[in-house]
């Protein structure tokens, strides 16, 4: 039906390469960035939404200048930007040099979350249409299409930029110590190199190109609150497709995600919603350290648990357990209906943020995607009950297995991959889960989802439901514990130590892992089916990225170091959102705030905190 | 002639065209300690790596008590009685001292597979008993994230005596430790092997350890045996001593 | 407003504090109702909408409430996100003890909340969600909605579209089933009105991401006649700006969906997509007693113009009103019995609450848009009562399987 005309074929893949080009400015800023400081920001979205935002106030204020207005008010945007980037770096990021990997990106995460509501304030609701840019709002005719020149000029953008940038890292000495650190980090400390002036014009100089790439969407895009996170996920994919820290890698990537999804659109319209994180998933499978990325040099591999031995439960700890399990079962006897709902909705939580913790806290693998078991486990129990008519109770089993199943698949996947290439893989993985849910309408509903999954008649009162939930999370947690302890929970934690020596000493690393993945999907799925019957509904958001970060916020929160951080970060996380959404406007600003002075008082975690506590109060081995 | 537990053949290793161990025969006799020494880039660690299993040689054999083992896995060598240490130091470091070794047992004993029963529960005597062979007892409940370099490499040399090896594998075993220590160390292991009649296969820089404890030494260069003898031989070979000793390497240096 | 001012940064950020907060005007026997909405995920729309609600709540306590008492309501944010709507029903009904429920922006989340209703047996009056399932497939006893559903917003336009030339049509719809639905109707029913009709291109981007010019190219491709748009908000800038400059609107016509909102086409100021047929609301130009003095009430509230969020708002607070003091009581029961039949007048026109289905007959503007002082409106515009665009009762029957 689609006449395939050389030309639209032609054009097809200039608007590939405009895309990649404006992809390629966001992902060369995160790419910079990670490359020297190790931090994965997920706040680079949001300076590029600021950006667009910045830029349109000020080209409006410049208008009556012309074009000098126009570019003034676009490089102004970048400027201002990387300023803001600095002012992160200096203010945030600089006091968490020490903290354990990955809580650098819980705070940015609290940034994601405060520019939101600042942006909200600021500009409004409404989407906002930027100016065109002045000289190039016409089009060119090529065979008998027309295309826009903006779009011409922002093809030849990312070439330009490209080659700048690799000038400046070829001909500078910044450009020097940019290159020495992005590929060994204790040999620029070694060089006596002033770290942080390197680190904050580093940061300036990601920021100002993810503003700059945000202020050039003005002629095209409408600048809206949602370009944030859409953006830096892509970024992301770009910069490991790529290959981290290949700049040249980068821009390959984005012409080849700008050019699929071109053509994606062509033949298979419905299938853009994935198509990124399937070329990121096939690309992984093939070459596991991106397009142009190298093995991981000799890199020290830091643990993000840090180096804490577990120890048993203290007595203390114990006490505190029981009491608490006690006033939870007793709620049903004085609390009302709203408060044991959430706090059976917070144990289920505490199951999911658990199995994560047991993936990356023991394993060593940070997953982003692990909602997936999540949901699969959701829809696995949904399926069992409307479909299959099976009881309450044996819905609730489908849903560990469902998702353990899943589980097994992925893991062979992503096992073989370490570090932030293994997060980004389970990330698509992922993606390609949430894409099936939303798109199978003949099973999964589709975005409708899947109604009517309430509790059987003998647990449909929220107290039943709240001990169902409560024996359920005990067993659960008591099982994860179990397992840590086991030979297996020290052969995992080894295979994440160590993982030659490991492998000399007997342990089959990867089958160790592989078995980890699984078992962590597992008691995701246990959530998962648990958290269906809670809402009596199933949806493709449980799937989503958004479920996967609040897993990863709960567990970093809570402390990584330690079994019970978990359960503490998803009380912290879950019961903090859950009551700022209900009262206050700006809860996304507030848990930010709340998030950040976390992360800088607790650099690692709550629990983290409360050992340090009580190693000075009392003797060094107490229990994490 | 004394039963070799370790011989190797022909072994050659290719990157990208350019050959680095150009067919290098070695063997080592249980309760021997052989040094494979050789300047920068003579291809010490990738021999040691085919005959460890995390390379896979391009041409050759290697031979563990007469049964063929070229190519096969860390794993599958390490039940076949092969222990190894590394030139950067791997301990589990979110363990104790003693759950360090006892996991090796416990692996050794195929139990990591278990998912249930506590694993510090099980092995203890056993593995205190081999903490005490590396003089490591008294340490066995401190974390191993806090030990200092050279009680580490103790740990490492535990973990894998835990395994009960034939043939023990140490690549560097004294790199980065303080001189008096060396010496210590790499006695430790020589008496060791000796009294359980376990081959010892080591490379090494410091010299005085070399010719402390090795029974015999073989030299590389360029990826082929230079010389191969007792350390007296070797000291006095002048071949040896131009490309090598007399290149500033004596004694105590560290790379 | 820049960033520079400060002013404007506090005015901002206190006039979307005061929307956003949940206070409540407290009175002791007050009757409540409970409200979840995306406010933080779909702000342009809800802002206004929640200016209406507010308006039509202090218009009704003004008047002496109902039966002499005052309504109040309880609002929540879902952030956009199924499960947390249904925790936030469950706080409203449990914690709260609201009345009835209402609100819903995002269609998934209106069938969250149906489906909560429907288990705690409680009315839920859906005020914005178009969703056909709704009140049909998923619907159940407990659930009405006020707006014109997918269906009807399909049928008003293919009556439209049927009287065009056009044989070739290429249709592009956000990836959801809002997006998904709407084509389905509108190729349905376009077929059966003119039969020689083809389809030749369909495009599904997805929401909020729409990459135009490979969409508008891929639509281009299909060489067809005329386009049916289901896009809105950001997608539908970027699709307007886009098509606009590769032409892709030359010499064709365009018919769209809620287009004519002016929350979706003031953004385009005057890039406007001059000639589009759409459904929307003509706040300028409606100039029934009604409407006038709703428009200068919310005038004189907000110092703005209403927008199609503002009425519904506004509409879904005197539905209710009106079936509580016609019931007499808060028992739901009673109040649906009610509302099932319930006929009223609307700024829009007098509506009905139907019995077999739960949809009201609330219905929209369908015009063209022009410009008018540098910003798009509705020109040609007439109001198609939803009364006529809803299937015959027998198919209703059959589409509805809760009866």
């Amino acid at each position: 039906m689609t006449a395939l005309t050389p030309d639209t074929l032609l054009i097809q893949a200039l608007n590939g390469l405009a895309s990649a080009s404006s992809l390629f400015l966001v992902a060369a800023g995160l790419s910079i960035i990670f490359g020297v400081t190790r931090v994965v920001n997920f706040a680079h979205g949001s300076l590029y939404m600021l950006g667009a935002y910045i830029g349109w106030s000020l080209t409006r204020h410049l208008a009556s200048f012309g074009a000098f207005g126009f570019w003034g008010g676009v490089f102004g945007a970048a400027l201002l930007v990387g300023i803001i980037g600095v002012l992160i770096e200096m203010l945030i990021l600089r006091r968490l040099r020490r903290a354990p990997e990955l809580y650098p990106l819980l705070a940015t995460f609290g940034v994601v979350l405060i520019v939101q509501d600042v942006t909200l304030a600021v500009w409004g609701p409404e989407d906002l249409l930027g100016p065109r840019a002045p000289g190039l709002t016409g089009f060119v005719t090529i065979f008998a299409s027309r295309f826009p020149v903006y779009e011409l000029f922002l093809i030849a953008v990312g070439p330009l930029l490209l080659t700048a940038l690799w000038l400046l890292f070829r001909r500078t000495r910044f450009g020097l110590l940019v290159r020495a650190a992005t590929q060994d980090r204790e040999m620029v400390a070694a060089l006596g190199v002033d770290e942080r002036r390197l680190f904050s014009s580093v940061f300036f100089l990601g920021a100002a190109l993810a503003g700059l790439g945000g202020a050039l969407q003005l002629p095209r895009e409408a600048v809206n609150l949602n370009m944030d996170v859409s953006v830096v996920v892509e970024a992301f994919v770009v910069v490991v497709v790529g290959g981290l820290g290949s700049l040249f890698g980068a821009y390959i990537a984005a012409v080849l995600v700008g050019i699929i999804q071109a053509f994606g659109i062509l033949f298979l319209p419905k299938v853009t919603l994935v198509l990124i994180f399937l070329v990121m998933g096939v690309v992984l499978a093939v070459r596991p350290y991106g397009l142009f990325g190298r093995v991981a040099a000799s890199e020290r591999q830091r643990s993000p648990a840090g180096d804490r031995v577990l120890r048993p439960l203290s007595v203390t700890a114990r006490v505190l357990f029981g009491f608490t399990i006690l006033v939870i079962a007793s709620m049903p006897l004085f609390a009302g209906d709203y408060a044991i709902g959430l706090i059976a909705e917070l144990l289920i939580l505490a199951v999911f943020a658990a199995s994560l913790h047991f993936l990356m806290g023991l394993g060593g693998m940070a997953s982003f995607g692990h909602a997936a078991f999540f949901g699969i486990g959701a829809y696995g129990a949904a399926l069992a009950l409307k479909v299959l008519q099976w009881p309450m109770a044996a819905c609730l089993l489908a849903a560990p297995f469902a998702a353990a199943l899943a589980g097994l698949l992925a893991g062979w996947l992503c096992v073989r991959l370490s570090g932030v290439y293994l997060a980004m893989l389970s990330l698509a993985v992922a993606q390609i889960a949430w894409a099936a849910s939303f798109q199978w309408v003949e099973v999964t509903g589709g975005d409708n989802g899947l109604l009517g999954v309430w509790p059987a008649a003998s647990v449909a009162s929220r107290g039943a439901f709240l001990l169902l939930t409560l024996v359920v999370t005990v067993a659960t947690l008591a099982a994860l514990r179990v397992a840590a302890f086991s030979p297996f929970g020290y052969a995992f934690r080894a295979a994440r130590d160590a993982p030659r020596r490991a492998e000399a000493s007997g342990i089959d690393v990867r089958a160790t892992q592989w078995a980890g993945f699984v078992i962590a999907a597992g008691f995701a799925g246990i959530a998962g089916g648990l958290y269906a019957f809670a809402k009596g509904s199933v949806f493709p958001t449980y799937l989503a990225i958004d479920k996967s970060v609040d897993g990863l916020i709960m567990v970093l929160l809570g402390g990584i170091g330690s079994l019970t951080g978990p359960i503490v970060g998803a009380f912290a996380f879950g019961g903090l959102e859950a009551e700022l959404m209900a009262s206050v406007a700006f809860w996304r600003a507030i848990l930010g705030f709340v998030i950040l002075a976390l992360v800088l008082v607790a650099p690692s975690g709550i629990m983290g905190l409360f050992g340090t506590w009580f190693r000075k109060a009392r003797n060094p081995a107490l229990p994490a | 002639m004394i039963e070799k537990v370790l011989e190797a053949e022909g072994l050659v290793k290719r990157f990208q065209g350019v050959e680095a161990v150009r067919g290098v025969n070695l063997s080592v006799a249980a309760g021997e300690a052989v040094a494979l020494i050789g300047p920068n880039g003579a291809g010490k660690t990738t021999c040691f790596n085919m005959i460890g299993g995390q390379l896979k040689p391009d041409a050759g054999c290697a031979r563990l008590e007469g049964a063929d083992v070229t190519g096969m896995t860390p794993r599958r060598l390490w039940r076949r009685g092969v222990g190894r240490t590394f030139q950067i130091t791997a301990a589990f470091a979110s363990m104790t001292v003693r759950e360090n070794v006892q996991l090796a047992l416990n692996a050794k004993a195929g139990r990591v597979g278990r998912v249930f029963g506590r694993m510090s529960a099980a092995f203890r005597a056993e593995a205190d008993a081999v903490l005490d062979r590396v003089g490591m007892r008294f340490e066995a409940d401190r974390p191993c994230a806090i030990l200092a370099y050279g009680d580490l490499k103790r740990i490492e040399l535990a973990i894998a005596l835990a395994g009960s090896p034939k043939l023990l594998l140490m690549d560097e075993p004294t790199a980065g430790m303080a001189p008096g220590e060396r010496v210590q160390l790499m006695a430790l292991a020589a008496s060791l092997a000796k009294r359980d009649g376990i081959a010892v296969l080591f490379t090494e820089h410091d010299m005085d350890v070399v010719f402390a404890h090795a029974d015999r030494i073989i030299v590389l260069d360029r990826g082929s045996v230079l010389a191969e003898g007792p350390p007296d031989k070797i000291k006095a070979d002048p071949i040896v001593r131009a490309v090598y000793l007399g290149a500033g390497l004596a004694s105590g240096t560290v790379r | 407003m820049t960033i520079l001012d400060r002013r404007s940064f506090v005015a901002g950020a206190t006039s979307f504090a005061a929307i956003g907060s949940p206070a409540v005007l407290r009175a002791d026997d007050a009757i409540k109702i409970g409200e979840v909405n995306s406010y933080t995920a779909q702000p342009a729309f809800l802002k206004p909408y929640r200016q209406g609600w507010e308006l039509a709540q202090e218009k009704v306590n003004a008047a002496g409430g109902v039966k002499g008492r005052k309504i109040e309501t309880v609002f929540r944010d879902d952030g956009g996100k199924p499960e947390d709507a249904v925790r936030y029903a469950g706080d409203l009904l449990d914690a709260e003890k609201v009345d009835v429920l209402a609100g819903g922006f995002l269609s998934n989340i209106g069938l969250a909340l149906a489906d909560v209703a429907n288990q705690r047996k409680r009315l839920y009056l859906a005020s914005e969600p178009l969703s056909d399932a709704l009140v049909w497939g998923k619907g159940n006893r407990y659930t009405f909605r006020l707006r014109p559903s997918t269906y009807m917003q399909a049928a008003m336009l293919v009556e439209e579209a049927a009287k065009l030339p056009a044989k070739r049509w290429a249709l592009v719809a956000p990836n959801y089933e809002y997006g998904q639905s709407a084509n389905k109707w509108f190729k349905d029913l376009l077929k059966k009105a003119k039969p020689d009709v083809e389809f030749v291109a369909e495009q599904y981007p997805a929401l909020g991401k729409i990459d135009a010019g490979a969409t508008i190219q891929a639509l281009e491709a299909g060489k067809p006649d005329a386009i049916f748009n289901v896009t809105f908000g950001g997608d539908l800038t970027n699709f307007v700006r886009q098509g606009t400059t590769r032409g892709l609107f030359e010499g064709r016509s365009v018919v769209s969906m809620l287009t004519g909102e002016p929350e979706y086409v003031d953004p385009l100021g005057a890039e406007a997509p001059v000639g589009w047929i759409v459904t929307g609301y003509p706040y300028g130009d409606l100039n029934t007693p009604e409407h006038v003095a709703f428009r200068d009430a919310y005038k004189s509230k907000y110092n703005e113009m209403p927008k199609l969020g503002s009425v519904v708002g506004y509409e879904t607070v005197n539905s209710i009103a009106d079936a509580l003091s016609k019931a007499g009581s808060t028992d739901n029961e009673k109040l649906m019995s009610t509302l099932e039949g319930l006929k009223r007048m609307s700024v829009f026109g007098p509506i009905e609450f139907r019995a077999i289905d739960h949809q009201s007959t609330m219905g929209a503007f369908v015009g063209k848009i022009a410009l008018k002082n540098g910003l798009g409106v509705m020109s040609d515009w007439s109001y198609r009562d939803g009364a006529k665009y809803l299937p015959p009762d027998s198919e209703v029957k059959i589409l509805r399987p809760a009866g």
